[in-house]
């Protein structure tokens, strides 16, 4: 029973309200680093890895300190200052494990503070009513795992869309942003077929 | 230094959304209607003017390795402000619009603008600077929301515009923003290319 209500949030979270397809969050980083399949993967891990954690520390925060000491309304600048400091923490580890990673991706990575998809999770953690729920944290770690994976699904099938348009003769005038939104488009229509899903 | 460039030049020459290409979330998510539209405008501008306005007051003092958590907490203060106000005052609004008014924090266009203009520049030029990139910003979702919400509900600021006429619900969603979007870029680059051909 409780294993369903998990398998129902990864679903809801990674195809049927997937973050950039249907909620039209985290779009710079989708348009920005879907240039090449491996950035793109790596892009995709990083922000899985940033949102999972992301979720966890901003639920203890914000259960554990904001709402014993009533400053809740403190969360938006709570909720920033904890992204800010993990993504610091993932670049410095990425920078020690794969110096490869660390190059390709570049200028994204302190980008992903300012991705609007990591902050998003944290506050639809609490407007899905998380915070009071039986099991909350793990719920809201699934959700954020969950966003993650949307996320790098949709990146990564942009990126592979994206490497074969090279290819293709675009009109000069449709080249780069406006080709790439209209794909967007068109995947976002793919994945509404999702929403019928009965779960 | 020309104050009217300052403030002209982010509505159309360095428009943030059309020219540089940032703040696109917001911008999809918030063009359903119109008045989401005129409503999110204000709010995302109030936070760029008055935190350029202080950024550009308190540059002289951050130390520069700090400068992007300090520039964060300015601006997530004042977007706490628009939180707190359009919850008291428009509860309505404030439903509509969503996360989208705490995700004001992460507006690419906001901290791009603390960083590479309020951060080098003086209080007036600042003040300027971040409302014409507001105006710039609030006209691209205006004209992309006005596109939207006739194609999709057939109705602008809640008046029926053509009796009749059957809309298609898909404008409304995400993949009418990403198609619209698209096609207004697409106009831009044809008339920036015309005019220099």
């Amino acid at each position: 029973m409780e294993l369903k209500v998990f398998f129902m949030i990864l679903i809801g979270t990674i195809l049927i309200n997937n973050y950039v397809l249907s909620q039209m969050l985290g779009l710079c980083p989708f348009l920005g680093v879907s240039k090449k399949l491996d950035s793109a993967v790596g892009m995709g891990l990083a922000v899985i890895f940033v949102m999972t954690l992301a979720s966890f520390f901003t639920f203890i925060v914000y259960k554990f300190v904001l709402v014993p000491f009533g400053i809740t309304f403190m969360s938006t600048i709570a909720f920033i200052l904890i992204i800010a400091a993990l993504v610091q923490f993932v670049e410095m580890v990425i920078e020690k494990i794969s110096p490869v990673l660390y190059n390709a991706l570049g200028i994204f990575l302190p980008l992903i503070t300012t991705n609007c998809a990591v902050l998003g999770v944290a506050v639809l953690n609490l407007k899905s009513g998380f915070i009071t729920a039986e099991m909350g944290l793990l719920k809201a770690v699934v959700q954020g795992f969950g966003a993650g994976v949307g996320f790098t699904l949709a990146l990564v099938i942009m990126a592979g869309i994206r490497e074969r348009l090279e290819l293709a003769p675009i009109s000069k005038n449709l080249q780069g942003l406006p080709i790439n939104f209209i794909i967007a488009g068109l995947m976002a229509l793919a994945f509404l077929g999702f929403s019928g899903m009965k779960i | 230094m020309n104050y009217w460039h300052e403030f002209v030049k982010g509505i159309w020459e360095r428009n943030p959304i059309l020219v540089i290409g940032i703040g696109l979330c917001p911008t999809l998510a918030t063009s359903s209607s119109v008045s989401n539209a005129l409503w999110m405008t204000l709010a995302a501008t109030f936070v760029l003017v008055f935190s350029n306005i202080i950024i550009s007051l308190i540059k002289g003092i951050v130390p520069p390795h700090l400068r992007i958590p300090i520039f964060i907490s300015v601006i997530a203060t004042f977007v706490t402000v628009v939180d707190l106000t359009l919850n008291a005052f428009q509860p309505e609004v404030y439903k509509s619009l969503g996360i989208f008014i705490p995700l004001i924090v992460v507006n690419c266009i906001i901290l791009g603008r603390a960083e590479e203009f309020a951060s080098k520049n003086g209080l007036v030029a600042s003040t300027l600077d971040g409302l014409g990139m507001g105006l710039g910003f609030g006209l691209t979702l205006t004209v992309l929301a006005f596109f939207r919400e006739m194609l999709g509900a057939n109705k602008l600021l809640g008046l029926t515009v053509i009796p009749g006429f059957e809309p298609s619900s898909m404008m409304i969603i995400a993949p009418g923003a990403f198609i619209t979007l698209g096609f207004m870029l697409w106009g831009m680059n044809a008339y920036n290319s015309r005019k220099k051909g």
